[in-house]
């Protein structure tokens, strides 16, 4: 198994390959993933010159542990074919596969990335992938896709196309993807990957940026869409536990195998009933705290 | 490759560079045009130079106008200005003569 399948992915910010200036050094701002764009933020007759920057950016920059996440063309356009080609001759870490409508979508990329680690004697299952759903009938479908392939480590909601295929538009309160994010968190959890928000494309208001994304993290999402490195910090805040939380979760984890051990199955920690179902949520937590760099205990 | 049209890549943005290409007969003649020209024009010109013999360009006339770009930005602009001039966009020979 990719051990990146499970990586910290709090933070994917979006950069246009077209933009040298871009893509040189945003491990300066150190996001978790960096999302380089091929797709909708290159202009239609740049397509090839964003690959020629996006083949020697992945040879030579040193992304200093950053994931580095490609954003193709979709499967209705003629430039996804050589979109894989060049992610994989180059050694990205994941693509990102637009407009995602059904697990066959997905299956398509997946073979054409085989052929491409064929052809540049790449290590088969080194690249992953993850599905960007943008149409209601992709939410409708997000369990499939979530199931699609082995390879696959998440999915996220693309809310500009989604609204307009839902014909309405980006409010700002939220209203408009509430059924999307529910649904796709659902399906992510229950088919064991990551899910990921759109993106919060109002920099001026940082409040409601940081209202959405606390709402996203207590929805279970895993981390957010990023357009600006100014959105890092306070996303990596959100998604990263705290002291108390990661105290809490110590206890319940050292407590539940202690008494288990011991056969008691209920007890309470702090004055709270605790039992079993408690000790995922906590396991969680601590691996969570370990991946963000702020656990040094002995679990 | 043969440089068959007069082709263009790359922007007059900051940490980019704009490479044009036409059809030549004497050699490469490379012209740089760079605000850094003194600290880097020969590094420029090697990166340039380098590229143009991995893509077996022998005859051309290359324009560059450099405005900080890293070296595998260079490298980009130079493929992309010559591949645009062949018109060709696939099946490109990624690892081969584009590394």
């Amino acid at each position: 198994m990719n051990p990146n399948l499970n990586r910290l992915r709090r933070s994917m910010m979006f950069l246009n390959c077209q933009k040298p200036g871009l893509i040189k050094d945003p491990y300066i701002y150190k996001p978790d993933s960096i999302m380089l764009d091929l797709e909708d933020a290159v202009a239609e007759n740049q397509k090839d010159a964003a690959r020629y920057s996006l083949y020697h950016a992945l040879q030579e920059i040193d992304y200093r542990g950053v994931e580095r996440v490609v954003r193709i063309n979709g499967l209705d356009t003629p430039h996804w074919k050589e979109d894989v080609r060049v992610c994989v001759a180059g050694r990205c870490d994941s693509i990102r596969i637009p407009k995602v409508e059904s697990a066959q979508d997905v299956v398509t990329i997946e073979k054409a990335m085989e052929e491409a680690e064929e052809e540049f004697g790449v290590e088969k299952g080194s690249i992953l992938l993850m599905a960007a759903l943008e149409s209601c009938k992709g939410v409708i479908n997000a369990y499939e896709i979530c199931q699609s392939s082995p390879l696959l480590f998440g999915v996220a909601l693309s809310g500009g196309d989604y609204t307009k295929d839902l014909q309405t538009t980006i409010s700002g309160t939220g209203v408009e993807f509430t059924w999307a994010r529910g649904m796709m968190i659902n399906a992510a959890r229950a088919a064991g990957v990551q899910c990921f928000d759109t993106v919060f494309t109002n920099l001026d208001d940082m409040d409601g940026f940081i209202a959405e994304t606390k709402m996203i993290k207590a929805m279970g999402f895993d981390g957010k869409s990023i357009v600006n490195p100014r959105q890092i910090e306070p996303t990596h805040k959100i998604f990263t536990p705290t002291e108390k939380e990661i105290i809490k979760a110590e206890k319940i984890v050292k407590e539940v195998d202690e008494k288990k051990a011991l056969g008691i199955g209920v007890f309470t920690v702090d004055g709270k009933m605790i039992d079993i179902a408690f000790y995922p949520g906590a396991k969680r937590t601590i691996e969570l705290a370990k991946a963000a760099g702020v656990y040094e205990g002995d679990l | 490759m043969e440089v068959k049209g007069t082709a263009m890549a790359g922007t007059l943005e900051s940490s980019d560079a704009q490479v044009t290409v036409e059809p030549g007969t004497n050699g490469i003649e490379l012209t740089i045009e760079s605000s850094v020209i003194n600290q880097y024009g020969r590094k420029i010109r090697a990166t340039v130079m380098e590229t143009l013999e991995r893509l077996d360009v022998k005859n051309a006339k290359v324009t560059v106008v450099d405005k900080g770009a890293l070296d595998c930005t260079l490298k980009a602009r130079v493929e992309g200005a010559v591949f645009r001039s062949n018109g060709i966009t696939e099946n490109l020979p990624w690892g081969g003569a584009i590394r």
